[in-house]
């Protein structure tokens, strides 16, 4: 337990810019041929096959991963670049991207050689999308209530209960999820639960769409009604999930992802005040970059830690708590600054559409993938608190 | 400062300080004579004058070196002028002029103070809040005449200083310059300017406060475990453990944010758009992380926090003051959003991506 904080300066390196570079034109190439239109929020959140496909093609899924699964052992680092440049650009990655961000890495650690030689290169080709399964009707936060239950069958395990809050699930070809195969101890309440990995085809699951407030569809309920789980899906120690979900948080909640998700309105204003803003709008939107650019160098530090194979689950934490709530309030501040602005500007129309979306979507920012109260519990574990 | 380990000269400067200027053995003292010893210990260490070359009369460290010893120095809340002496010997070096012996200070510290240079080489004008005025036997001043920027050297007797201290009761002073005939000066190098001493001092100041910030969260932490309340370590209580993670948050953005604009003047050779988006986010995040740090700091600590006795206030006072040195977090959001502006929504993205 520590105090010492630790956010080294970290430089992209050469081969990064490089990438980037490309990575533009691609996506430069895409907007032209209308695959997507960079200033439609919520494109960013949908789904194309197609397109993911298409980055796969390029090599910039499962980038850090083991050639001999379809993986291009380029760093961390490069993988940070590609990220950020198709979240600015709101390109339509929902399709790969949990697979690329989480489960992969989950079954590189986990999974039986046959099926990681069956499904990784899959992944990096662009083909396949995961849900997560956690959360249940009657557990988000304190992931081990869980009561969704695995019960052992011949050759494999038979799965009863629901899953809820899972993104993607409706167009998912595998959920990784937590399910009870065990009862908690007196000792250790997290004791007995597994990851699994569930074909989605599997006869006995039913998803059920459940409509957000801004009008997407993106979460459902995943009903279990015995499904069949092949033995070789278990991923890691059976009713021992608790010790491998750690690990893993911090590249779930360091990425640019975790503060560019509604990037698109500061680009509206700084479209709006135009190059000679009032003194007013200036100092707001110089705080904004000052914010930004911190957030960022935080996660561009957190990633190179990453990459040293480090695990600096206290600065991953502080990255997600910090950067969503940047992202959260950034609709709100923008909506201020331009309230005093000409009604000749010329991006109004786009300027108010923006905007409406992103505060629709902000209150989701600082729920989805550890709440902010989760994530301080954490910092104040690393702290030494609790 | 993070990476600190690699520079020796600042484990010299930590071990210098934990000796002769612990916060809370300082803050008991009666008389202010620890100081005296202290800065001759600093001065046998060549700590001052780190930042210039041998030949002007330096220790010659790195600019990243020097970096390192102002995050110590911060995290002492340090109330001697190290840091003053160190970018007055730093600004004497930009026009090669050699460096004298003791503490210095640099003017201006506020953005649209100009001191000008007359024909016959003599200076006129006035600088507000310029820190440790008072306590240094010379000020370097970045002045003006019609052709730009002049450094010169001058003897701090020679200038009227008014009295002052900042929050933390250190000297700050505004110095007026009547014709002042400079010691030595010369023309600063080309493309220096106000602006350039600004960004340096803002990164300076960002490094320290960041280290102030590193102080205030271990001795809150350590504190919370400490202090029993409700039959409890008040640590155990949720809502300190959320504001303390807040303070770790502010203190994790100010680390980074320092750290970034100091690695980019260590490596930068000129003060291009790039070292303002770095210098002035990094004054701008550090004052903001002041200002929300101390007050969560002081809120765990409560009323022992903000006795004289206890030692806090070194650290929260000189974190709160440091922000209107060399620009404030709103003069540096005008410029910085003015830049932004300037350069257009499609040229912003790429610039922050280049850092």
């Amino acid at each position: 337990m520590t105090t010492n904080l630790y956010f080294e300066p970290i430089r992209l390196p050469a081969e990064c810019e490089a990438l980037r570079a490309e990575v533009r034109a691609f996506l430069a190439q895409e907007i032209a041929a209308g695959t997507f239109d960079p200033h439609r929020p919520g494109h960013g959140d949908s789904h194309n096959q197609a397109f993911s496909r298409r980055v796969g093609a390029k090599g910039w899924i499962g980038m850090n991963w083991p050639r001999k699964y379809g993986g291009h052992e380029r760093s961390f680092l490069e993988r940070y670049v590609v990220t950020e440049e198709f979240r600015v650009a709101n390109a339509p990655v929902r399709l790969h991207f949990v697979a690329d961000r989480q489960s992969g890495p989950i079954l590189l650690k986990y999974a039986p050689e046959h099926v990681k030689m069956d499904i990784l290169p899959r992944i990096c080709r662009g083909e396949l999308c995961f849900v997560i399964g956690m959360s249940e009707p009657g557990s988000g936060s304190d992931l081990f209530a869980a009561k969704a239950r695995a019960t052992k069958a011949d050759g494999g395990w038979r799965i009863n209960g629901s899953k809820i809050w899972t993104s993607n699930a409706h167009i998912a070809d595998y959920m990784l999820g937590l399910f009870r195969t065990s009862a908690p101890t007196k000792e250790n309440r997290r004791h007995g639960l597994t990851q699994f990995l569930v074909d989605m085809k599997t006869p006995g699951i039913t998803v059920n769409p459940i409509i957000q407030m801004t009008g997407q569809h993106d979460f459902n309920e995943v009903v279990f009604e015995d499904a069949f789980v092949p033995d070789d899906y278990v991923m890691g120690e059976i009713d021992g999930a608790w010790k491998q979900a750690t690990s893993e948080l911090a590249y779930e909640r360091s990425g640019p992802e975790r503060f560019l998700e509604t990037f698109y309105v500061l680009l509206e204003l700084i479209r709006a005040l135009g190059p000679e803003p009032d003194v007013r709008s200036a100092e707001g939107l110089g705080r904004l970059v000052a914010q930004l650019h911190t957030l960022r160098r935080m996660s561009v530090s957190v990633a190179g830690m990453l990459q040293a194979g480090r695990e600096p689950l206290v600065e991953g934490s502080i990255v997600k708590d910090l950067g969503t709530i940047w992202e959260q309030k950034l609709p709100h501040r923008v909506r201020e600054l331009t309230a005093f602005l000409a009604p000749d500007i010329t991006n109004r129309t786009s300027l108010e559409e923006q905007l409406a979306f992103a505060t629709t979507v902000a209150p989701k920012l600082t729920i989805q993938g550890g709440t902010t109260e989760i994530l301080r519990g954490i910092i104040a574990r690393g702290l030494g608190l609790r | 400062m993070a990476g600190e380990n690699n520079h020796i000269v600042a484990e010299v400067a930590a071990r210098i300080l934990a000796d002769l200027a612990d916060p809370h053995t300082i803050n008991r003292a009666k008389d202010e004579r620890w100081k005296e010893t202290l800065w001759h210990a600093l001065d046998e260490a060549g700590l001052p004058l780190a930042w210039v070359p041998e030949e002007l009369n330096g220790s010659d460290a790195t600019l990243a070196d020097g970096f390192a010893i102002l995050g110590v120095a911060g995290r002492f809340a340090l109330a001697v002028p190290l840091a003053e002496t160190m970018i007055a010997g730093w600004l004497l070096t930009r026009a090669g002029l050699l460096a004298p012996t003791g503490p210095m200070t640099a003017a201006p510290v506020r953005p649209h103070d100009r001191i000008e240079v007359h024909q016959d080489g003599t200076l006129s004008g006035s600088a507000f809040a310029v820190p440790f005025a008072r306590s240094s036997r010379h000020i370097v001043v970045l002045a003006e005449d019609s052709n730009g920027a002049v450094i010169a050297l001058v003897e701090t007797r020679s200038c009227q200083l008014s009295e002052g201290q900042n929050l933390a009761g250190d000297p700050t002073n505004v110095v007026t310059f009547q014709r002042v005939k400079p010691l030595r000066s010369g023309p600063a190098p080309a493309g220096f300017d106000r602006s350039s001493l600004m960004l340096m001092g803002s990164t300076i100041r960002s490094v320290q406060t960041a280290g102030a910030l590193e102080a205030m969260l271990s001795l809150s932490v350590a504190y919370a475990n400490e202090r029993v309340a409700f039959e409890r370590p008040i640590a155990k209580f949720q809502a300190v453990q959320q504001n303390l993670a807040r303070l770790a948050g502010e203190v994790a953005a100010a680390l980074a944010a320092a750290g970034s604009a100091a690695d980019t003047i260590a490596q930068a050779g000129l003060f291009d758009d790039a070292v303002v988006l770095e210098a002035a986010s990094a004054k701008i995040r550090t004052a903001e992380a002041a200002t929300e740090g101390s007050s969560i700091a002081h809120q765990v600590f409560g009323a022992i926090g903000f006795t004289k006795e206890h030692a806090l206030h070194r650290f929260t006072l000189r974190a709160l003051s440091w922000r209107d040195e060399f620009g404030n977090e709103s003069y540096w959001a005008a410029e910085l959003g003015k830049q932004i502006a300037r350069r257009g929504a499609d040229e912003f993205w790429p610039l922050v991506a280049s850092r």
